[in-house]
């Protein structure tokens, strides 16, 4: 049985995510530039109260501290080495909280994108990255996480060796999700349409958009890969809380609670089936949202 | 100095034309060829660069920003044009063309994307400028290391995350804390910022592309007075 699929059903086909992971982990303290999943292990206690935060905002599914997990992005903070033990150490995090929730929620595995541009188009050859995506994939099964979820990502290929890094270690559900920030398409010129027909050819069937510019973009985005999607296959939806504004010597989403919750609203009707958020929003943001789904 | 376009043989202008198109389609061997067929009509070094590849690459921009061209495009142009530049750059030292400057150029710590921090580096070039490419993931400590080493006019700061922005306020800081801040030009870019966050972060501009950053560092380099031979 496919777990994230059957949580998916038992919960008509309608799941609240959780919110953004870099935002909190600022707001507690990491600096601009500082290694996030470094974290995992340095301040635990940090990671425990963000998951917490969400879980008790009415968030279903949690996601795990490492997206920057990766030989290739720990390799920024001289943490290559430290693949196994910051994924494992993110990932028991979020089960700890998972399992002491008092309602049921999933963790899911976060795979962001490694940052290099694959052969032919790049230098770095698709095998490399395919391993160093199985190389964390393994490490999140062993730290628990019920199913993954690969975000923000831009190249089809690199979905592509994610998917298949993964699936070289393990049959846990895989979702993904890519960010569709450049004029309606990804960084890489990818459109909704385009994306939803490669990913569901790779054998994917919860599909979505996250990041990006705003919950308008996502509506048009999610309205896209709507009109295309085939029978079966559950939509994803995580925007931004609005654009980022500098002020105060800091980073701000102007998106309120309120235009979150109008947002998950929107997502709703459209069809998607799990709403999250992504950079800049908070726990606040989801219990608004939940609030207005009356989940 | 190139010569005005307008003033060139129509069947150059037409040569210079053909190249712009093929740096656009990112035909690396289209681009190096007609490269040498430019030199060996006798165009200079300058000519080529200007007419050939910059004017090409000016198009590239724009058309990026418009949603025309994506970044694969953008990749394969910028691959031509560096192949190009293997050929020119040493016959540009050898004729002596005026350097108008030197930059430092890098991506912040903690961040990896260098698409248009290179695509700056490469149009600065083409603008007559010494560059120096720290690539990505660089500290403050580096930035100020290779700006005193090379004696730079200009620092180019780079970021595409929301994380890592504001890194470039630290490295800003770092040179006032050193007394330094008043011998560079800082110029910043990447698709999360703003002037507004430019101008916060006490940069000198913020560039939404890369013919705004050849712009704006003539500018800069021009107000401050700066030659170099």
């Amino acid at each position: 049985m496919d777990r994230l699929l059957d949580f998916l059903a038992r919960h008509r086909s309608l799941v609240i995510g959780d919110g953004a992971m870099g935002t909190m982990l600022h707001a507690a303290g990491l600096e601009g530039g500082g290694s996030p999943e470094a974290w995992n292990l340095e301040r635990p206690d940090v990671l425990l109260g963000i998951h917490r935060a969400y879980v008790e905002a009415g968030s279903q599914i949690i996601t795990t501290n490492t997206f920057g997990g990766t030989r290739f992005r720990l390799a920024l903070h001289g943490n290559e080495n430290r693949v196994r033990d910051l994924n494992v150490a993110g990932a028991r995090l979020a089960r700890q909280v998972a399992d002491a929730a008092d309602h049921e929620v999933l963790v899911a595995g976060d795979i962001g994108p490694t940052g290099e541009i694959l052969f032919p188009l790049g230098t770095t050859q698709p095998d490399d990255v395919r391993a160093a995506f199985a190389e964390q994939a393994g490490a999140l099964v062993e730290g628990g996480v019920d199913f993954f979820l690969i975000e923000t990502m831009s190249a089809l290929e690199e979905v592509q060796a994610a998917v298949e890094g993964i699936r070289s270690v393990t049959d846990l559900p895989i979702a993904a999700t890519m960010t569709f920030d450049t004029h309606f398409r990804t960084m890489m010129g990818v459109k909704p349409g385009q994306a939803m027909k490669a990913l569901h050819e790779l054998g994917l069937t919860v599909i979505g958009a996250n990041c990006g510019n705003g919950p308008a973009e996502i509506e048009r985005i999610v309205t896209d890969l709507a009109a295309v999607k085939p029978e079966g296959v559950y939509l994803v939806a995580q925007s931004n809380a609005g654009l980022p504004k500098w002020e105060e010597k800091q980073i701000h989403y102007d998106g309120t609670p309120e235009v979150m919750a109008e947002y998950a609203l929107k997502m709703r009707d459209l069809g998607v089936n799990v709403i999250g958020a992504c950079c800049g929003s908070t726990p606040e943001h989801i219990r608004a949202m939940r609030d207005a789904l009356g989940a | 100095m190139e010569d005005a376009f307008d003033s060139l043989p129509a069947e150059v202008q037409h040569h210079y034309r053909n190249m712009q198109d093929d740096l656009y389609d990112g035909i690396t061997d289209a681009v190096v060829g007609g490269t040498e067929q430019a030199l060996a009509w006798g165009q200079s070094p300058a000519n080529v660069l200007a007419h050939g590849l910059v004017a090409g690459m000016d198009v590239v921009g724009q058309d990026f920003g418009a949603g025309i061209l994506f970044v694969p495009e953008v990749l394969r142009a910028a691959a031509a044009m560096k192949a190009a530049m293997e050929i020119l750059r040493p016959l540009l030292t050898e004729t002596g063309v005026e350097k108008i400057g030197v930059a430092v150029i890098g991506t912040v710590r903690g961040d990896i994307h260098d698409i248009g921090k290179n695509l700056v580096a490469m149009m600065w070039e083409g603008a007559g400028f010494e560059v120096h490419n720290l690539g990505v993931n660089v500290d403050a400590d580096k930035f100020v290391a290779k700006l005193l080493e090379v004696n730079a006019d200009i620092l180019g700061m780079s970021a595409l995350l929301t994380t890592t922005m504001p890194y470039m306020a630290k490295v800003i800081e770092r040179l006032e804390a050193d007394g330094l801040r008043d011998r560079f030009t800082v110029l910043v870019g990447g698709a999360p910022l703003n002037a507004a966050f430019a101008e916060d972060i006490r940069a000198d501009a913020y560039c939404k592309d890369a013919a705004e950053a050849v712009q704006a560092a003539r500018a800069l380099v021009q107000q401050k007075g700066v030659h170099r031979g």
